[in-house]
């Protein structure tokens, strides 16, 4: 891959190593071969770091590699830093079949330097990265609908409508149609996790699996509840969709295209929990709390360490919401009950009442009220879809996030082993030229030089991780913050707007009413 | 009356209720604090002058005499008894002066009501219906579960819930002034009953009438009282009226009761939900607020603001959920109450007309054997009599308690109308400024 890297043709620098990018996507690609992985597509290596300087400032920023090729070009006015840089990294640059990841260099010393021209190129970077292969926009949008049930008895599924509307590229057509059943969702997520979390991906989760709300709906019962298990989700599928898609790696990934354009699709049999696979997870699952607990990671980059401490308590906050809202749903639907029942002993007492003028009053009084309970049971409806299950779904994806961050540890600890393992093949090394046995002394040297060399490699590849990783996850973190911004911003003024909705329905009623209640003689 | 000396009270941190201000102190183990239950309450302003415009308006419709007028001007809540100070203006000559006040307990209420409901004159009146004990244990019960929950949340969160939970206990007892105040009007009003003297001594006698409740052989017995009645009242009940007005204000206040004493019950489930809904956002309004001041996002700006705007909306509701209370349930309970006391009205008539037939029949059969013909010719003329008096004033208490419930209901529906008018009209307008400070942000 590193062979094919092209130093970035002369002329407006900028310009042309952000085309690079546009043609490789997949950034990471050539770090995922390494790591032998399948890869399916087969992008340059482009300038990822160019990326990072333009998306967030927040602590040290790469300078990017690839430009060092021509360093002089594109950052005449940046040329101290540069060169202060470059002749480090130039080894390293030749040494590694992938882009180098080099240690960082902040950009503040860089950015001023930069004219106004160098500085807008990079905030479109960013944009065009996000856009996608052929410099489609990003526009994409999947309906999940029509749940339908297929077959009979405990092996019964809902099956959904998977509609996909897009003028990308990538897809074979504009509008494709398929229908999915639930496992099938949970088969392409976990097929997406096992390949892009231990690279730093944060994967949206897939939604929850409900033994009882399925069985009720296997078991046929055509009741109010079973209906909304199956409306919940639904829209859960929907919303693990889009997220998934507008992620411009997973994007991109065959395993997504296929799960939305083929219509056959191989059944995920290893997404059931009583399966071999289910249990292998559970343990994995469990190895990995161990390794948690375990794992003490000499943190040397504060950035990470802040950051773990905000999404801890982001989630503390999360759920501690999640639970208030989930508890406002319930009194309201509640509510709605008691304000219907109400309602109808009011329309009674009307009825009893003899005083003609007073018992119209009341009737209409049961009237305005049983209105305001379907109005309540809208809102709870809507505080519920809207609120709730946001929250729901940030909580499930902050706890991928904090996976992602232990994946990082995981790596740095492979990191370390391997190098205490370097570390003692040298010092057997050593050992070995003050022992005193000829003969098997050149055998065993030799033995040990090649696992030495093996052992260098492996820890140079494992620093190599790490840093890839690192560099990953604050590209992740970003986008998701970013992310995390616009969902809240749009789900809190859709929220608002809703109750607004409500209190003036409220108006009407009791507007209505008033004068009915004035008429009383 | 029974003449028992009141055990002194403990010393313990009184609630006062002056009219239209309040000042009040902490229940749990800190200092009084008066300044801070004033803040909790600076909504409280509102609701504490409606319900102090006049709370025997609220439920009754009253002529407020001028020879009479009867008033709660103050009131203490000390442990667990409450101190009512009864303030009287008067011009009738039976009275040594025209304005004087007195302290008086609920039991004396209670000795006061029974005293009309056993006299025989009052039979034919429908007897104001007693006000009910004041009752602080659930919120007295909430208030020290506060105070043991103490270490397991934020400080300000401490604070809210206290604050919250002092509005409410000061909420009860207002509202347990209304209705002891109600009563005093309601007789005070009557023709007949405002001449009783067991009232003008209730009312003037500034020494503690020693009214000592019930004690645990009485209360037998009335429970037996009550079961012997409630059974005789179905056989009364069961005897046909002659008199069409009657046997159809019969059938309506059977029908009526139940149907207000299920009303009753009902409204009050749905304002506690409607509770329970209001707590649920504050709770999210605190939450809100600790993630704003954690972001440091753009959105931590939303956060903020948003739990401003529920703060300020969570205020609205639980006001919406206390007018609902006041206005529609503690509107049904009285009439709940009144109801049952105008279907003793028609007990006792119907009582006295069995009686009334049965002093006939006995007639009947003396003249037939020509034996204590007199005596059963008395028996008779009083039993006729009685029935008599009894169902002429019957008449017209009926009319009367028509016309009030008509009144009351009207005035009260419409106040619940005009205040969830102002409540929602409130929220949507905090809701569509905060909206638009977020929309123009983004």
């Amino acid at each position: 891959m590193a062979a094919e890297m092209e130093p970035p043709p002369l002329g407006n620098a900028g310009e042309t190593d952000f085309r690079e990018l546009e043609d490789g996507e997949d950034l990471f690609v050539s770090t995922v071969t390494t790591l032998e992985y399948p890869e399916p597509s087969s992008p340059e290596p482009a300038s990822l770091p160019a990326e990072d300087i333009s998306i967030n400032s927040n602590g040290p920023k790469q300078k990017d590699v690839s430009f060092d090729d021509d360093p002089e070009d594109l950052f005449a006015e940046a040329t101290e830093e540069v060169s202060l840089d470059s002749p480090e990294r130039e080894p390293i640059l030749s040494d590694g079949p992938s882009p180098a990841i080099t240690p960082v260099t902040p950009t503040t010393m860089l950015t001023p330097r930069m004219d106004l021209g160098a500085a807008d190129m990079f905030e479109r970077s960013l944009d065009e990265i996000e856009e996608d292969n052929n410099g489609d926009t990003f526009d994409i949008h999947i309906a999940v609908s029509d749940p339908e049930k297929v077959g009979d008895g405990m092996n019964a599924y809902m099956g959904y409508k998977v509609t996909t509307k897009t003028s990308m590229t990538i897809f074979n057509k504009n509008e494709t149609t398929v229908r999915r059943r639930f496992s099938d969702f949970l088969g392409l997520h976990s097929k997406l996790a096992s390949k892009y979390l231990h690279i730093g991906y944060i994967v949206p989760p897939a939604p929850e699996k409900s033994i009882v709300g399925m069985t009720k709906v296997k078991v046929g019962k055509e009741d109010l509840s079973s209906a909304e298990f199956v409306e919940k989700r639904r829209s859960a599928l929907e919303r693990y969709l889009m997220r998934t898609v507008k992620h411009p790696v997973l994007l991109k990934d065959p395993d997504v295209i296929m799960f939305l354009e083929s219509s056959e699709l191989p059944r995920a049999v290893s997404t059931q929990a009583l399966s071999g696979a289910g249990i292998l997870r559970m343990v994995n699952k469990a190895a990995d709390a161990v390794n948690k607990m375990t794992i003490k990671m000499n943190e040397s980059d504060a950035w990470f360490e802040e950051k773990h401490q905000q999404f801890e308590n982001l989630d503390l906050q999360l759920r501690k919401l999640h639970a208030s809202v989930e508890s406002l749903v319930c009194h309201r639907k509640e509510l709605s009950v008691n304000t219907a029942s109400f309602a109808k002993s009011a329309a009674m007492l009307g009825n009893s009442e003899d005083h003609t003028a007073l018992s119209r009053a009341l009737s209409q009084l049961a009237e305005v009220e049983e209105k305001i309970d379907r109005l309540h049971q809208d809102q709870a409806y809507a505080d519920f879809y809207l609120f709730s299950e946001l929250l729901g779904d940030y909580v499930r994806l902050i706890t991928a996030v904090k996976s992602v961050f232990d994946q990082r540890m995981k790596t740095w600890s492979k990191w370390q082993d391997t190098q205490l393992l370097l570390q003692k093949k040298r010092e057997s090394e050593a050992k070995l030229q003050f022992a005193n046995k000829p003969d098997k002394l050149q055998q065993a040297k030799d033995e040990i030089k090649e696992e030495i060399e093996e052992l260098e490699g492996k820890v140079e590849q494992g620093e190599k991780d790490f840093e890839l990783i690192s560099k990953t996850i604050r590209k992740e973190v970003s986008r998701f913050e970013k992310e995390r911004v616009k969902d809240f911003k749009a789900v809190i003024i859709k929220y608002l707007e809703s109750l607004v909705q409500t209190q003036q329905q409220l108006i009407k009623y009791w507007e209505a009413f008033l004068p009915e209640a004035k008429a009383i003689a | 009356m029974n003449l028992i000396l009141n055990p002194t009270l403990d010393e313990a941190p009184p609630l006062r209720t002056h009219r239209g201000i309040v000042t009040s102190h902490d229940f749990l183990t800190t200092p009084p604090a008066a300044a801070m239950m004033q803040e909790g309450l600076d909504d409280g302003p509102d609701f504490l002058s409606e319900e102090d415009r006049g709370p025997r308006a609220v439920n009754v419709d009253l002529q407020t005499d001028a020879t009479l007028q009867v008033d709660i001007s103050d009131a203490l809540s000390e442990r667990d008894k409450v101190k009512f100070t009864v303030h009287t203006k008067s011009t009738l000559p039976n009275f040594k002066q025209n304005e004087f006040s007195v302290v008086r307990q609920h039991e004396e209420f209670i000795w006061l009501h029974d005293s009309f409901v056993e006299n025989e004159e009052y039979a034919g009146y429908i007897i104001p219906p007693a006000p009910p004990r004041p009752d602080f244990d659930a919120s007295r019960e909430k208030l020290q579960k506060l105070g043991e929950g103490e270490g397991s949340m934020t400080k300000e969160e401490f604070t809210k819930m206290k604050q919250e939970l002092e509005a409410e206990y000061l909420a009860i007892f207002k509202k347990t002034v209304a209705m002891h105040e109600v009563f005093l009007c309601r007789v005070a009003a009557h023709p007949v009953l405002r001449k009783d003297l067991n009232f003008h001594v209730f009312l003037e006698y500034n020494q503690d009438l020693s009214v000592r409740g019930k004690n645990k052989r009485e209360k037998m017995e009335d429970f037996f009282k009550n079961v012997v009645k409630s059974a005789d009242g179905v056989l009364v009940a069961g005897v046909k009226d002659v008199d069409d007005f009657f046997e159809h204000e019969k059938t309506f206040l059977l029908e009526y009761h139940n149907r207000v004493k299920d009303a009753s019950a009902k409204s009050d489930r749905m304002i506690r939900s409607h509770k329970s809904a209001a707590d649920d956002i504050n709770r999210i309004a605190s939450t809100l607020y600790t993630l704003g001041t954690q972001d440091s996002t753009d959105v931590c700006k939303f956060f903020l603001k948003v739990s401003e705007l529920f703060e300020k909306t969570r205020k609205i509701e639980a006001r919406v959920a206390a007018d609902e209370d006041l206005k529609l349930a503690d509107l049904l309970k009285y009439y709940l109450r009144e109801s049952q006391a105008a279907k003793d009205l028609l007990y006792r008539r119907g009582r006295a007309l069995v009686d009334y037939e049965n002093a006939n029949k006995a007639l009947d059969k003396a003249r037939a054997k020509n034996k204590d013909v007199l005596q059963a010719e008395t028996s008779q003329q009083v039993c006729c009599q009685k029935f008599e008096k009894i169902s002429e004033s019957a008449k017209q208490e009926l009319i009367d308690f028509k016309t009030r419930r008509v009144a009351a209901f009207r005035k009260n529906l419409v106040e619940l109308a005009e205040l969830e008018l102002k409540h929602a009209k409130g929220n949507l307008q905090l809701l569509q400024s905060c909206l638009g400070v977020l929309k123009g942000d983004t």
